[in-house]
């Protein structure tokens, strides 16, 4: 058989050269995720070298992001399409500074949580596929972060839940297996929501790539692309645990290991918190304009109901669960409030929290195990133990309330002035109070565990007797780290000059998205 | 058509909405399996229900010849069957994993991860 002679005329969709070496930058995060959680999954039983493996790996993340952060602050949005299709046919990753800046902090805290773990993590858990779990957490948080495609964002959100599934009960402890049924329900239910706005987003607007949905959800009927908003809204905020669908993470968060509740509390919600900026900030801003009374009412409830739920606490990590989820209620003011501020300090805060709550959640593993409880009533005296523990714990909550001079009040600043500009009185007053009351509810867990001598009752005054010191190893290879992170979120409090103008460089692309849907190649019919 | 199948999928959120607001894990797994289906019915039934011809380019042709079936919605539901029948068996898996250790099939007696009587919050310094 004679092969065709006639030569194809390519279509115009079709990209005809090759992809720019550089431009992999955008994709190299997830596939070495990818690829390294396949390579130790392979190789589970070679224990001896599974952590350094993928200690490597993430330093190939974080390096590839540093270099993606760099090409999102100097040239704007960047764009890889796969298989040759142009946008909106192929599937495309697109990174902005958000989503560069976001998936950064992420590979920090996994770094941080893998030397966290030599010290943490037990025998058989890295067995159990430890490494690669992590890893593949991270592939698809990082997914998600940089990718361009809605049902793609779908597609890394399983990928996401199913890793941690598998971190969450690792282990096999009662009070995990518990917590993971809950979690798996909820979590399960509000991918399936999300997974219907898509059903109903395609049958409305025909695409699903995010910067197509830019070029024609105007001219998309108000009502339906209302309720579609709306779908979103509640699917994305029970991920990021907002107000009234925020029960499942203090049920949960505590119930793993420290190191995977750090990884969890920096990682998880802020995905939905992203999800929720790009969504209804990026791609549809008519339908968040008019559901704005909603959002300004779940901003407020969120920001004032977490820290009191803190307040009511007597488990340490089920407290900082709290403190978490008051944090989104900053976020969720940022998104009640779409000026380029009020955005600005939306994304500073949910960087800035990636990084705090980890380091909150590490520091709190490292007190349980000095004191080998849970509830804060009966940790007293750990300052005797360890002093310099008690600072990384202050500094902490301190930036997690928003108090100067660390990462959480230049956020807070801009959110406020966001404010007091828009006239959204009622949104600086729930911040303030939110401030107010984290640090109470933070000052309170850090006067019980560290100032107070013994246990709580009769024993208060007596020193607590049953405090183990750290060992060597704890202190190399679980408290250096956290210090680290602490430091890292010191230095950007007091320098927080770069992280401003990436906050307002990302809040400007989300807000006007040309240069996103430029660098997509999609034309904009003026 | 496409009436019958919205009603169909209506009629589907009802039971999974109905067996998930159940106390009782196994109904609750049965919630979700419907609900799945659910959700794919209706990305398909978005879709728009077409009998047209696959689009697959005839020989010596270049290009799909108009009218064609799209076949988006029915790679989406591919993807969403994958992903929701890896997530359901996990989740079967982990109910009777927990209905073994902690002897329970009623959420309400689940407490351990979150105590009924949780300890009053420290009124004390």
């Amino acid at each position: 058989m004679a092969a065709p002679t006639t030569q194809l005329e390519l279509p115009p969709a079709m990209i005809e050269v090759a992809t720019a070496a550089s431009d992999w930058v955008l994709i190299l995060p997830v596939v070495l995720a990818l690829m390294g959680a396949a390579l130790l999954l392979m190789l589970r039983n070679g224990r001896g070298w599974q952590a350094g493996f993928a200690l490597l790996t993430v330093v190939a993340i974080i390096g590839c992001e540093v270099e993606l952060l760099r090409r999102t602050m100097e040239l704007g949005p960047q764009t890889m399409t796969m298989g040759k299709w142009l946008p909106p046919f192929g599937i495309s990753f697109t990174a902005d500074v958000m989503s560069a800046g976001f998936a950064l902090a992420s590979a920090l805290v996994a770094f941080v949580a893998l030397l966290y773990a030599q010290a943490d993590i037990a025998e058989r858990e890295i067995k159990y596929g430890f490494y690669s779990l992590v890893l593949l957490l991270l592939a698809g948080v990082t997914g998600a972060f940089l990718t361009g495609d809605l049902f793609n964002l779908y597609v890394w959100f399983e990928v996401m839940l199913i890793a941690s599934f598998g971190l969450m009960i690792m282990g096999g402890r009662k009070v995990q297996l518990d917590a993971a049924l809950k979690y798996g329900f909820i979590n399960f239910l509000a991918t399936t929501f999300f997974l219907v706005a898509l059903g109903y987003l395609y049958g409305l607007l025909g695409t699903l790539n995010m910067a197509d949905i830019i070029r024609v959800a105007p001219d998309a009927p108000v009502g339906p692309m209302t309720a579609i908003a709306a779908l979103l809204l509640l699917a994305f905020g029970t991920k990021a645990a907002a107000f009234p669908a925020n029960a499942w993470l203090p049920a949960s968060y505590h119930a793993p290991d420290a190191v995977v509740s750090a990884l969890f509390g920096g990682l998880l919600t802020k995905v939905g918190a992203y999800a929720l900026l790009r969504a209804l900030v990026g791609l549809m801003p008519a339908s968040r304009d008019i559901m704005d009374p909603v959002i300004t009412g779940l901003a407020v409830a969120t920001l004032i109901m977490a820290p009191l739920g803190a307040l009511s606490q007597t488990n340490l990590r089920r407290a900082i669960g709290f403190m978490l989820i008051g944090g989104i209620g900053a976020v969720l003011a940022g998104l009640a409030m779409p000026s380029l501020r009020g955005i600005a300090g939306a994304s500073i805060y949910a960087f800035s929290s990636i990084l705090t709550i980890a380091a909150l959640y590490f520091v709190a593993g490292l007190i349980e195990r000095m004191t080998g409880e849970e509830d804060s009533r009966l940790m007293g005296g750990v300052y005797t133990a360890s002093s310099p523990l008690s600072i990384l714990f202050l500094i902490l909550v301190f930036a997690m309330a928003g108090l100067p001079p660390f990462l959480g009040f230049w956020p807070k600043v801009l959110l406020i002035e966001a404010g007091l500009g828009d006239g959204s009185i009622i949104l600086v007053i729930a911040i303030v109070l939110n401030s107010f009351l984290t640090t109470v509810a933070g000052s309170r867990l850090w006067a019980h565990i560290f100032w107070r001598a013994g246990r709580e009752g009769e024993h208060s005054e007596q020193p607590n007797d049953r405090i183990k010191p750290l060992s060597r190893a704890d202190k190399w290879w679980a408290m250096a780290p956290t210090a680290l992170l602490v430091a890292v979120i010191v230095w950007f409090g007091l320098m927080p000059n770069p992280v401003i103008e990436a906050g307002r460089t990302a809040a400007a692309d989300l807000l006007h998205t040309e240069r996103y849907v430029a660098s997509t190649g999609i034309e904009v019919q003026p | 058509m496409e009436f019958a199948l919205a009603a169909l999928v209506g009629m589907f959120f009802a039971t999974a909405v109905y067996l998930l607001l159940s106390k009782s894990v196994i109904r609750m797994l049965l919630g979700v399996g419907i609900l799945g289906n659910a959700v794919n019915l209706l990305i398909f039934t978005a879709g728009r229900l077409t009998r047209e011809v696959p689009p697959i380019v005839p020989e010596g042709g270049v290009q799909l010849v108009e009218p064609f079936a799209n076949p988006l919605p029915q790679a989406l539901i591919l993807t969403a069957i994958v992903i929701g029948f890896a997530l359901f068996t996990f989740l079967l898996v982990l109910g009777y994993r927990a209905y073994q250790e902690l002897d329970a099939d009623n959420t309400d007696t689940m407490r351990i991860a979150e105590p009924e009587h949780a300890p009053r919050p420290p009124l004390s310094y």
